[in-house]
């Protein structure tokens, strides 16, 4: 089956995973811009990071006939100093300029400190100035269901469309709060943390199929890239038709990402309305 | 909210899961079994606390087990902290306290 993992870090995978993603039937990725597993130590260092998301990564994936987009910010995890933050924030308008690019995310919140507030609120301020759709990541374990709200709260006082907004990373105590106050809900596939493709059947069987999607994140961590096709066994597995996976991995990524000016669906996928 | 939309019956569901679900019971047997046999002082870990606490909601008769143990080991603080220390997160709140609790607690 077609579909899109929308949440993938390719710049920690190798070229085989690519191969291997297409041969389990991606046709495409979106690619955040997050944490590398350390601090850099300077702005530059983003600005490399964004070269290789807005040219290095759209080459490799076309090598397997995967489209391939992004998403630009300085991550939660490398915003609490501010001023060092601010200077990468400056850099991201050229690069929104890339034909791959399709807002600004992962923002978010990572251990709900202030001065992380200061930097999302001014990321979603940048946002709003260019017109930019949003994907926020929610912070991890026992952080999560503040960050949450604290995030949510942020993008309702900035005036955020809730529908241009995807809140990632959502489990079981965050999932309906999203869904009730209008944002798109996304789904992480890891083995250890956030849901695993049990879970998120068992979400899509409580909470319904509309605005909510899986991935994989597969980055430099635990993580599976084939997670979200592993999810499509899943479905099948407990008699769910097939209808179910296309919603969920091709129809409500490409609806909401066609949101987005930069986003050509792929395989010439439409927006159906209907419900699986 | 949509009803409850599994399509197995539980019959088939006990079947298609019963077996992983037993190992996973075994390896939070084996590990309570493992701190016993481990040098004192792990055992009052805040983590273990909340572990403890989470387990009799497992068998309370309530539904909604993994929110409400997703919930239990939450941090329900509302203001931002003035600064983070760490990057990292441990799993449960630290603040949480977690005394041992005589009846299950919902939130
Ligand atoms: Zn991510």
């Amino acid at each position: 089956m077609a579909y899109i993992d929308p949440h993938i870090h390719m710049v920690s995978r190798t070229t085989d995973d690519y191969r291997r993603m297409a041969e389990a039937g991606c046709v495409a990725i979106t690619e955040p811009a997050f944490w590398a597993g350390f601090d850099r130590s300077s702005p530059a260092a983003f600005a490399d990071y964004f070269r290789q998301l807005t040219q290095v990564e759209p080459r490799r994936a076309a090598t397997y006939g995967i489209d391939h987009y992004c998403w630009l910010c300085i991550n939660p995890k490398e915003a609490e100093d501010p001023g060092f933050a601010r200077e990468v924030i400056s850099l991201v308008p050229e690069f929104l300029k890339a034909d791959n690019v399709l807002g600004i995310g992962e923002i978010g919140l990572n251990k709900n400190s202030r001065n992380e507030m200061i930097i999302l609120e001014e990321q979603i301020e940048l946002a709003r100035q260019h017109g930019q759709m949003i994907l926020v990541h929610t912070p991890h374990l026992e952080d999560k269901l503040k960050g949450t709200r604290l995030t949510m709260d942020a993008l309702a006082n900035a005036g955020i469309e809730p529908g241009r907004v995807l809140i990632d990373h959502v489990e079981e105590h965050t999932v309906a709060e999203v869904l009730d106050r209008g944002f798109w809900a996304g789904m992480t596939l890891y083995p250890d943390s956030k849901c695993t493709p049990q879970r998120a059947v068992d979400i899509i069987e409580c909470y319904g199929n509309e605005r909510i999607w899986i991935n994989s994140a597969g980055d430099w961590g635990p993580s599976d890239p084939l997670s979200v096709p592993k999810c499509h066994s899943e479905m099948r597995r407990r008699g769910h038709a097939p209808s179910l996976a296309e919603k969920i991995s091709l129809h409500n990524p490409v609806a909401f990402l066609s949101q987005s000016p930069a986003f050509t669906p792929p395989c010439g996928v439409g927006l159906p309305a209907a419900s699986a | 909210m949509p009803s409850p939309s599994c399509p197995l019956d539980a019959r088939k569901a006990v079947d298609l899961y019963f077996m992983e679900h037993r190992a996973k019971l075994l390896d939070i047997a084996a590990f309570l079994d493992r701190l016993d046999r481990a040098a004192a002082g792990a055992t009052d870990d805040v983590r273990l606390r909340a572990m403890r606490q989470a387990i009799p909601l497992l068998i309370d008769g309530e539904g909604d087990r993994a929110r409400r143990i997703l919930e239990l080991f939450s941090d329900h603080s509302a203001e931002p902290i003035p600064e983070a220390h760490t990057q990292a997160a441990i799993g449960v709140d630290p603040q949480g306290g977690y005394e041992a609790a005589a009846t299950p607690q919902t939130t």
